[in-house]
């Protein structure tokens, strides 16, 4: 079998409290996706839907977007893994392209975390994690990271003021977004105002600044095989490598809680299958729900050895000029996270920039781009190298 | 099975329980006994915190209870500003995860130890612990 490529990307404004329905939602990513590969809904063999489905109201999403978006009678499906649905997505289209049952595959990821009011929202997240062992305690994603933050703290020496780094540069490239739901300036100092919302506890270690915002949002990637892939695309980027692992949900069953075994499996698999080391990488988002997230990203990704993430903060090596530019989109932190659409939007970024069709964020001429998607605390992971050849 | 039947034990554990019926309803029976405890596989000596009606190692169903006992090092450790619904009641209110040996037990940390004293590499134990509303959970206490 041949190579598989993405031949379209697209992703709505990521937005707090979109006016629209779901399947709305689900079109404006779609619309893009479709424009940039220049085809039209009877050349989708298949459809994969992407999503949290607790945020939902509508009962199997799925066969509703099939009907608006003129999908039938395709077959359409639904996939969850939490955060990182829509790369799991990904990773079944590779498949189901890469095994000749299907020849162009749509992956459409959304989440509509408005759908719900703000109390249904905060009861769900009080069952994100183990319902029946940690729930009961009053556990929240935002602890459960600065789980991770505090060991990571003790063990290197890491400091607050290199996670608030992380938000810094996020803002940086978030700011220049049109998409992304923060749009604001972010500098150190406001970590450590007490009158400044950014310096607000949330869960300690973690602050405000150091948390990224619900959104809801939709993304949009259109996957093909070599042949189809090279005749619709002058420019057509190749998945080279994909990897997904899983973890224990519980916290009593990590053993690692410096970071995140879930990013480091996937990361070794993708590296193999690529043949390609972290070295090779010239550009990369990787999931930054929460500053610490990324800081764990860069060592379990091989950015950095262990410990020394810290490093790569400090001295601007994630900076668009730097060595390994990461998450110069703004990343979770400026754009917002709509769960299930968060994925796509990361791989969109990256194609873009393996195209040079990055506009003000554009990387240096990169050949090898990386996409790194967390689905809960570290209980999914999900890494995908693409490149231009 | 009629409704009279059902062991609903478990939706006394935690502020607020999400489950009602396991087969390991046992857990809080001893927790109002005053004991933490886990399950140990009679078929190839697994321990397993928190306790488990099943190996996955051996697929044995035949289990046995052990204690949490003795000491733990913390190994994490987060203090809450904000809660689920359902849990403003207790706050601010820290959870954490300590390392037994054999095992990790991940719970919260007793309301009456200063913040400034929670430390990473700190000995604790694990005791049982009855809610302002009455449920039950477990905390740990400085060892």
């Amino acid at each position: 079998m041949g190579k598989v490529g993405i031949i379209g990307v697209g992703q709505s404004a990521f937005v707090r409290g979109y006016p629209g329905s779901i399947r709305e939602l689900a079109f404006e990513g779609f619309k893009e996706a479709m424009q940039d590969a220049k085809i039209s809904a009877k050349d989708i063999d298949a459809t994969i839907v992407c999503s949290a489905p607790e945020y939902d109201k509508q009962r199997s999403p799925a066969g509703v977007f099939a009907e608006y978006l003129g999908l039938t009678p395709q077959p359409t499906f639904y996939v969850e893994t939490l955060c990182s649905s829509s790369t799991t997505g990904l990773k079944l289209a590779y498949s189901l392209v890469k095994s000749g049952l299907h020849d162009m595959v749509l992956v459409l990821g959304f989440q509509k975390m408005s759908e719900i009011s703000s109390a249904e929202s905060q009861e769900r997240m009080g069952r994100g994690a183990d319902i029946q062992w940690e729930s009961p305690f009053g556990t929240m994603m935002p602890a459960y990271y600065a789980m991770y933050a505090r060991a990571h703290m003790a063990r290197y020496g890491t400091t607050p003021e290199d996670l608030a780094l992380i938000r810094v540069k996020a803002s940086t490239y978030g700011q220049i977004n049109e998409k992304a739901v923060y749009r604001k300036a972010v500098a150190l100092e406001m970590f450590t105002d007490p009158e400044n919302a950014m310096s607000g506890p949330v869960a300690s270690p973690l602050r405000v600044g150091d948390c990224c915002a619900n959104a809801d949002g939709s993304s949009c990637l259109i996957v093909a095989g070599e042949e189809k892939a090279k005749a619709l695309s002058k420019n057509p980027v190749w998945i080279l490598g994909i990897g997904a692992a899983s973890a224990p949900v519980n916290m009593s069953g990590r053993d690692l809680l410096t970071g995140l075994t879930v990013g480091e499996i996937a990361g070794q698999q993708a590296y193999r299958m690529a043949g390609l080391t972290p070295k090779d990488i010239d550009v990369a988002e990787v999931h930054d729900c929460f500053t610490i997230a990324e800081m764990m990203a860069y060592e379990n990704l091989g950015f950095a050895k262990p410990g020394q993430g810290r490093e790569l903060i400090r001295n601007k090596e994630t900076y668009k000029e730097g060595s390994i530019p990461v998450n110069v989109d703004g990343g979770l932190l400026s754009k917002g996270h709509p769960i299930g659409a968060t994925g796509g939007s990361q791989v969109r970024t990256i194609v873009l920039q393996l195209r040079g069709e990055a506009g003000a964020i554009q990387v240096k001429d990169p050949e090898i781009g990386l996409v790194h998607n967390i689905g809960g605390v570290g209980l999914y992971g999900n890494v995908v190298i693409l490149g231009r050849s | 099975m009629a409704k009279k039947d059902l062991d609903t034990r478990f939706s006394k554990f935690g502020t607020v329980s999400f489950t009602s019926i396991t087969k390991t309803n046992d857990f809080v029976s001893y927790l109002e006994q005053g004991k933490v405890m886990g399950t140990t596989c009679k078929g190839c000596g697994l321990k397993f915190f928190p306790p488990r009606a099943d190996c996955y190692k051996c697929l044995s169903s035949d289990m046995e209870w052990f204690e949490v006992a003795g000491k733990g090092k913390l190994l994490t450790f987060s203090k809450l500003q904000y809660g689920p619904v359902g849990f403003e009641g207790d706050l601010p209110y820290a959870i954490a995860l300590a390392d037994f040996g054999d095992y990790k037990v991940f719970g919260r940390m007793a309301g009456d130890i200063p913040a400034d004293d929670i430390q990473v590499g700190m000995e604790v134990k694990a005791r049982p612990n009855t809610l302002p509303n009455g449920q039950l959970n477990y905390v740990f206490e400085k060892a």
